[in-house]
């Protein structure tokens, strides 16, 4: 029977990533290209914010980005742990840089808006503490995976981690609550009404729509990235088992 | 059990352990706070709890490397890994052990060091309270970034950094706690959190860090 589970055979997968990849890319790029210049160009200033309103095309989906894809770490993870494949520690190896640029990428956007808008580059809002925190979990994960030679144990001590990581980044996000709402925002694309086409509450459609294609683009190019990088771990891990066997002999 | 948490505290205490170190880091940074920032009474007054909590974690965090450093290099972590008490047990007393010779003196050393920052009457007692219920939960998520990073060669700043982000919820409601006390407010809510995050460590870290060093053992 087919299952999912079947591409955890590392060559299986390398086929399926060869023939997914140029697709992926192609998307990716299409509707990154497409979104971000109807975005940046065929859109209409905004009311009070003016141009700098279209940072929202790289701010937005570089943050959801942040956030999902660590938990697609955590599910790695937690896939390791269970079916002791390699490929889902690879993944999630390959998948933790590609979140960290995502969250510096939000970070820097959201600091560049906020220059002009808020007046300041930085408050210790909780929005935006708990992305500071969230980069330091990113760091930490990918240095322990550099620091631990032996493969096998730095699989296991990254995926215990990342799953004690996750329910203190949980908890870090209700922690900074604490203080106050903050200058960030509340949730304005995923509103309730967005679906049953209400633009009182939201950003209006004219912004959403190049909004949605960004996003899009922006997980397809993660989608891209992941396939190439779990690709190359592979191919890292069967050159130092093909050096080994060449100097054991 | 009793054995080996008689043997670190023994160990620490002896000259060279890391009994002195966390405590004189605590007394530098709240004795140069003042120098710093100026000696006005009314913005000491207004820092010196989130000061004396700062002072508290950096000092646990400098003394995090000893608890498995030493026995993993001689060898002791291996004999009592196949000992007959259960590695988790192990785990809870190396915690216990870096609390008792961190975390207490530094609560007790707390109060005196408020004197020095001003820190205002009502204070006290919540500081001591929020310090006595939050510095386990630190040493216990210490020693498992300790068991993490075990078998690294001067593993000493990648464990500050995977800490570092533990430390925060607890950082954020002991301080709270601190600060809501010097300034006569209520402390129920931070303080129940911090009380709740410091037991749900202490229940299921240690269980984490003996499964962290299985690993690491193997």
């Amino acid at each position: 029977m087919a299952s999912i589970w079947q591409y955890a055979n590392p060559a299986k997968f390398m086929r399926l990533s060869d023939t997914l990849l140029p697709w992926v890319s192609l998307a990716a790029a299409l509707c990154l290209v497409g979104g971000l210049i109807w975005g940046f160009f065929f859109t209409p200033d905004d009311f009070r914010q003016g141009s700098t309103v279209k940072i929202i095309y790289l701010h937005v989906p570089a943050a959801l980005m942040a956030i999902n894809i660590w938990f697609m770490m955590l599910v790695a993870s937690l896939a390791w742990f269970i079916r002791r494949q390699h490929i889902s520690a690879l993944a999630a190896k390959a998948a933790a840089p590609i979140g960290a640029v995502m969250t510096v990428i939000a970070l820097l956007t959201g600091a560049i808006w906020g220059e002009p808008m808020w007046g300041t580059w930085w408050v210790w809002d909780p929005r935006l503490t708990s992305f500071l925190i969230l980069f330091l979990f990113y760091l930490g994960y990918i240095a322990l995976w550099e620091a631990i030679e032996n493969p096998e144990t730095a699989s296991d001590l990254t995926a215990i981690l990342c799953l004690v990581g996750s329910v203190f980044a949980v908890l870090s996000r209700y922690a900074v609550n604490f203080w106050n709402q903050g200058l960030h925002q509340g949730a304005s694309v995923m509103r309730a009404g967005a679906i049953a086409g209400d633009t009182e509450e939201r950003v209006s459609n004219v912004f959403a729509a190049p909004l949605f294609m960004c996003i899009a683009g922006f997980g397809l190019l993660f989608v891209a990235l992941i396939l190439m990088r779990t690709s190359t771990e592979i191919r890292k891990r069967r050159a130092a088992a093909l050096m080994a066997r060449e100097r054991m002999s | 059990m009793r054995a080996l948490l008689r043997r670190d505290l023994t160990l620490a205490f002896r000259s060279g352990g890391g009994f002195g170190l966390g405590l004189a880091f605590f007394l530098i940074v709240a004795i140069l706070v003042p120098f710093a920032v100026g000696p006005e009474n009314a913005l000491l007054s207004k820092i010196a709890a989130g000061i004396l909590w700062l002072g508290a974690l950096l000092a646990c965090l400098l003394s995090l490397d000893r608890i498995f450093a030493l026995d993993w290099e001689d060898g002791t972590l291996d004999l009592l890994a196949t000992a007959p008490v259960p590695l988790e047990m192990v785990c809870a007393a190396k915690a216990l052990a870096h609390w008792l010779t961190t975390g207490l003196p530094l609560t007790l050393a707390a109060p005196v060091l408020g004197i020095l920052l001003s820190l205002p009457p009502e204070g006290y007692v919540w500081l001591i309270a929020s310090l006595l219920l939050g510095t386990p939960a630190l040493s216990v998520i210490g020693t498992f970034g300790a068991a993490l990073t075990v078998g690294i060669k001067r593993g000493g700043l990648l464990l500050s950094l995977l800490v570092l982000p533990l430390y925060v919820p607890t950082l954020i409601f002991g301080a709270e706690v601190a600060r809501r006390g010097a300034e006569g407010l209520t402390v129920t809510t931070p303080l129940a959190l911090m009380s709740g995050v410091s037991l749900a460590v202490i229940a299921v870290l240690p269980f984490v860090s003996a499964l962290v060093l299985r690993v690491n053992l193997r």
